[in-house]
């Protein structure tokens, strides 16, 4: 394909949906569209802005070469994978139907309140460790049906 | 409290590069050598959750290093990117404060190293927010809030530990002991970070040394634990004046990329 100066809405809305294809490398359960992580298609210059989680996540790496594959697999090879630091990103840029789906694969989402037990939905939980499998996980454990389970930190 | 800065738009000032390559070096070395030093714990710490934690920490540290030092190179602008400046320079040519590359000693000595290290990187950090250089403000809008994290973490272990056992609390009090003597040199001021405080790039480090105190004072005392004693302060990092120990770390962090120049993953 030739290198094309710009892509019309329709492509950007195709590129969206590649994306919401791609999987985090860490959490396979949703998607870099799930977690807020794609910040947006530009269109002129083409690229897919990508934002980091933290700051030393290896799979910050991962991500960029796993979204760089959907793209040239799809024929979009002119679309740069850029990333953008600012705004930083907060897991309020975590959708619905993300929380939803890290709910059902027994991490409990960000919220603010109490932390709800992924498995039983008890709400007599307490924290392990402030650092998890992940950077952007903690370590809980449900006090009611005893199974340790992740939590994804706000941020 | 820190007044605001001056709004001088100034990074394009050719001149001022030399000064600001400097500085991003001592940002982005402080980070990577501690990144570094806490990855010594990796597998071996006190329990999983602490493994975890201090690993996490390092990656942090890591993750803002390579944004610090990529920028520095681009301020340069001889080719050298962040993985070369971290892997390809000599003992001399790094610009970390002493505190950072010492070796971790025990559990309450790395928790000392963490917890004077993230205070101070936090005051520092939400200070350089407002930064007129908008590439530095925007890499700690990011790393502030997990350096949050790190002050808070290491402030726990400090008051786990100094108000927990006898020997914990012996520990914890040497700790600190030691690694007093390096917390001036995060505070020092020279020519180089005054010429970027007058564009509004830096910050006047000697500004945040009063909030630094009363967090510590304020830690300690829920610790029970005596403010050290003030020993002679020991300086030179910022001008490459190291300790011997950071040779030895750096032989082990850059002995795989030197010894195979251009190796790919």
């Amino acid at each position: 394909m030739m290198a094309a100066a710009t892509i019309d809405d329709a492509a950007t809305d195709r590129i969206m949906a590649i994306l919401s294809n791609v999987p985090d490398p860490e959490i396979p359960a949703v998607s870099i569209t799930d977690l807020g992580i794609v910040r947006a298609v530009r269109q002129n210059p083409p690229a897919v802005l990508i934002t980091p989680t933290y700051t030393g996540c290896p799979a910050t790496i991962a991500i960029s070469s796993s979204i760089r594959i959907a793209l040239d697999e799809a024929g979009f090879e002119n679309v740069a994978v850029e990333t953008v630091l600012s705004p930083p990103w907060t897991t309020d840029w975590i959708t619905d139907g993300g929380r939803e789906r890290l709910q059902a694969y027994g991490i409990a989402p960000p919220a603010t309140g109490p932390v709800e037990c992924p498995r039983c939905a008890s709400h007599h939980t307490q924290e392990v460790s402030r650092f998890g499998s992940t950077p952007c996980k903690a370590l809980w454990r449900c006090l009611d049906c005893h199974e340790p389970f992740d939590r994804f930190k706000c941020h | 409290m820190v007044s605001p800065l001056p709004t001088v738009p100034a990074s394009e000032d050719a001149e001022l590069h030399p000064s600001l390559f400097d500085y991003l070096l001592r940002l982005g070395d402080d980070s990577l050598i501690l990144g570094q030093r806490l990855t010594e714990w990796c597998g071996i710490a006190p329990a999983l959750e602490t493994d975890l934690g201090i690993a996490n920490i390092g990656l942090d540290l890591i993750g803002q290093a390579d944004l610090f030092l990529n920028l520095a190179g681009r301020i340069e602008d001889e080719g050298r990117d962040g993985d070369r400046l971290a892997f390809h320079r000599d003992v001399l040519a790094f610009r970390n404060c002493l505190l950072v590359e010492q070796p971790n000693g025990d559990f309450a000595q790395t928790i000392a190293r963490q917890f004077l290290f993230s205070t101070a990187q936090l005051g520092l950090f939400e200070a350089l927010e407002h930064s007129a250089e908008p590439r530095i403000a925007e890499i700690v809008a990011k790393a502030v809030k997990e350096v949050r994290y790190h002050a808070e973490i290491s402030a726990d272990w400090v008051i786990r530990l100094g108000d927990g056992t006898e020997e914990s609390h012996r520990r914890m009090v040497d700790g600190l002991d030691w690694f007093w003597r390096f917390v001036d040199e995060m505070f020092e001021m020279d020519h180089i970070e005054r010429s970027l405080v007058e564009r509004g790039i830096a910050v006047d480090r000697t500004r945040l040394r009063g909030r630094f105190d009363a967090r510590v004072a304020e830690v300690l005392g829920e610790a029970r634990i005596a403010l050290p004693e003030y020993p002679r302060a020991v300086q030179g990092g910022r001008r490459g004046h190291h300790t011997e120990h950071l040779g030895h770390l750096l032989a082990v962090m850059q002995y795989v990329p030197r010894t195979y120049p251009d190796t790919k993953w």
